[in-house]
């Protein structure tokens, strides 16, 4: 077993997709000869050629637009989107088609589609370069959401996006691309979506992340338990179709969930969590349901952006709060 | 230095005046019941228009989009489509939905307000109806790249309004189209409105209109794809342009714009009421151009076209029309539906929200 980081992960995916099944291809900006901005498709150009590994005009709606159509003439296309913020332009492609023409069809057209992007601050980037919008492909019927946090999980979680019959939004935590390195396997093997992932069993609070402040999760965790407080961390893993018994199981236990994601606060996915774990915890819940998020701005330029993503500091002090309320 | 580095021009084509006079170097070789397949179907399209109108002043079917008097752009490049041709309509090319093998009754299902109209049979190789406009032209040329990469010898034919050519997807359709050298043919359906906006500018300061191109044909040269204006109610120019586009598009030899310049002489939808802005006198000088008068013409010229079989004709997309009107009135929608295509398999959420 190689140890890989997130992003050596990412490509060993793509790679074991492509090289098992000659439908699977691979489109985007600089993915082909450069291997991508952050070499997620480093040398698949060279194993796979021009004709699989595609550089594309520098378009967003126009490579999902495309992709669109290439996957319902049945091939199964990963597009990359190269940054967060670029997704935008494609937003209507993804929600007014990708999204629908199953439905629209009532099945005779299907999207078995890849759009993958790397997300999130913390690498001192650009304007941009650094946006959290799975909000919006959540609130989209028809999408799927899949955000993984370590190597193993993206190497397995990106294999069952692409066998996926339906389109899956494939979002990269960029700044823990390369923080990581972990055992993966070397042949596919499959992460199941929809499934939440328990990291740390703990019986104070339950902690609910997902990405790259999963990280943050258990460094406050580790902080934490040496002062007596045990966290449990959830990892959604994906977030729709979202796995929400195993957080109410966790909550049942603990009695209080706290919500960390990097996205603005609100109407952010830690919303809809509040609003489900009253609906059906209410009876075991000890405290609020805190939310610690990204504020309602826009995503401040890199001085200031560490003030801006949930720390270990700010995870601490919910902590404290649901346990002294 | 100065020079000039390029110089570019669009070619027009007509092949029937409004008279129905032919071109006779231009006039395509089709056989007698080709050319009377054309006129059947342009008269299925209009006969399908009528009725569909009167069911929406009935309230039997909802919101409708007419397509009278833009037959020849619909039928011409849809008869020149061979059978594994993708069609990518918008929302009024209803005949190019019946031509391509969807049953007729589809499109009342669907125009009566359910998803399961679209719903085609596999081997009518058609996309649904398409609304956000110039969105389709990215699907026309994805899945034209996608042939290509499968190394099928099909083509992809796209329509697209004159309104979409100002969107940002049907330049970036044209452009992958073009860099990839699909095998795609795009139609620009130029009905000179976009609901109230005028395709041709006559403030030429302030807004008000399409676009300033001299043509919209030409907006494919920026693309480096071929491009070519013929007249929209020929139903001959528009076939002939389409096919030799169809037939270098499955050569590998690349994509092609096509104009077809036509005239909504319908309002824009049933929820529309051109009189706040059309000139009527422009609407009667257009209504005078009409597509099936002036093939009829030509038939007739051709002794192919005699009155009875005009009643026959009427007779019979008359019959085809009302049994497809009783079935899709007797198709009753399934609530449960609404959850079932979502996804492949329904999510346990939305299984939960089914079962309230």
């Amino acid at each position: 077993m190689a140890k890989l980081t997130i992003v050596e992960a990412v490509k060993d995916a793509l790679d074991c997709e492509m090289a098992k099944d000659e439908r699977v291809i691979v489109l985007g900006e600089d993915v082909g000869v450069d291997g991508g901005v952050f070499r997620a498709t480093d040398g698949l150009y060279k194993k796979y050629g021009k004709r699989r590994v595609i550089d594309t005009p520098l378009a967003e709606s126009g490579i999902v637009g495309t992709s669109i159509a290439m996957a319902a003439a049945g091939l199964l296309p990963v597009a990359e989107i190269q940054f967060d913020g670029f997704t935008y332009p494609a937003l209507d492609q993804l929600f007014s088609h990708a999204a629908r023409l199953r439905n629209r069809s009532r099945g005779r057209y299907t999207v078995p589609l890849v759009v993958r992007f790397p997300f999130g601050g913390g690498i001192r980037a650009l304007e941009h370069h650094n946006e959290s919008p799975e909000t919006y492909f959540t609130h989209t019927p028809g999408l799927k959401v899949v955000i993984p946090s370590n190597p193993y999980d993206a190497k397995g979680l990106l294999i069952s996006a692409i066998r996926d019959p339906d389109p899956v939004i494939f979002m990269e935590p960029k700044r823990i691309y390369r923080a990581i390195r972990a055992e993966v396997p070397e042949k596919d093997y499959t992460v199941p979506l929809g499934k939440a992932a328990i990291t740390r069993e703990g019986t104070d609070v339950t902690l609910i992340s997902y990405g790259a402040m999963v990280r943050e999760c258990t460094k406050t965790a580790d902080t934490l338990a040496a002062k007596g407080t045990s966290c449990e961390i959830i990892d959604v893993r994906t977030i729709s179709p979202c796995d929400y018994e195993t957080i109410y199981a966790s909550i049942q236990k603990t009695g209080r969930a706290i919500i960390v994601h990097e996205a603005p606060l609100t109407l952010g996915f830690g919303a809809e969590l509040a609003a489900r774990i009253q609906e059906n915890c209410l009876l075991s819940l000890k405290a609020p349901v805190l939310r610690v998020t990204g504020y309602d701005t826009p995503f401040p330029y890199f001085k200031l952006e560490n003030e801006y993503l949930p720390s270990p500091e700010r995870i601490s002090s919910a902590v404290e709060k649901v346990m002294k309320f | 230095m100065e020079r000039t580095i390029n110089k570019f021009s669009v070619k027009y084509i007509q092949i029937l005046d409004e008279k129905g006079n032919a071109d006779k170097r231009l006039e395509p070789k089709l056989k007698p019941e080709q050319l009377k397949a054309l006129y059947r179907w342009m008269v299925i399209e209009r006969a399908f228009d009528a009725t569909a109108l009167a069911l929406q002043r009935e309230g039997r079917i909802g919101t409708y989009a007419q397509s009278t008097g833009e037959e020849a752009t619909h039928v011409g490049s849809v008869f020149a489509t061979a059978e594994n041709d993708m069609v990518f309509p918008d929302y009024r090319e209803h005949i190019a939905f019946i031509m391509k093998g969807a049953p007729i009754k589809n499109l009342f299902i669907h125009w009566g307000g359910s998803e399961d109209g679209m719903a085609i049979p596999d081997n009518a190789h058609i996309f649904p109806v398409c609304i956000p406009v110039g969105t389709q032209t990215l699907h026309g040329a994805g899945f034209a790249i996608a042939n290509k990469l499968k190394k099928e010898k099909t083509a992809t034919l796209t329509f697209v309004g004159d309104a979409s050519t100002s969107t940002g997807d049907f330049h970036e359709g044209l452009n992958f189209a073009a860099v990839f050298n699909a095998p795609a043919v795009f139609i620009i359906r130029n009905n000179h409105w976009a609901i109230s906006v005028p395709r041709v500018c006559t403030d030429l300061d302030w807004g008000g209109c399409q676009s300033r191109a001299e043509t919209l044909a030409q907006k494919g040269i920026g693309y480096g794809m071929d491009c070519i204006q013929v007249d929209g109610n020929d139903v001959l120019a528009v076939y002939s342009a389409t096919k030799q586009a169809l037939e270098k598009a499955r050569k590998g030899d690349g994509p092609t714009l096509i104009e077809c310049v036509t005239y909504r002489i319908t309002p824009h939808t049933t929820a529309d009421d051109p009189t706040r802005y059309q000139d009527e006198k422009t609407l009667k000088a257009w209504m005078q151009k009409e597509p099936l008068k002036r093939f009829q013409l030509y038939l007739k010229r051709k002794k192919l076209w005699t009155e009875e079989w005009q009643r026959a004709l009427e007779a019979e997309a008359k019959k085809l029309i009302d049994q497809a009107v009783k079935e899709a009135e007797a198709h009753k929608p399934k609530r449960d539906d609404i959850f079932s295509f979502v996804y492949a398999e329904m999510t346990p959420e939305l299984e939960r929200q089914k079962n309230g």
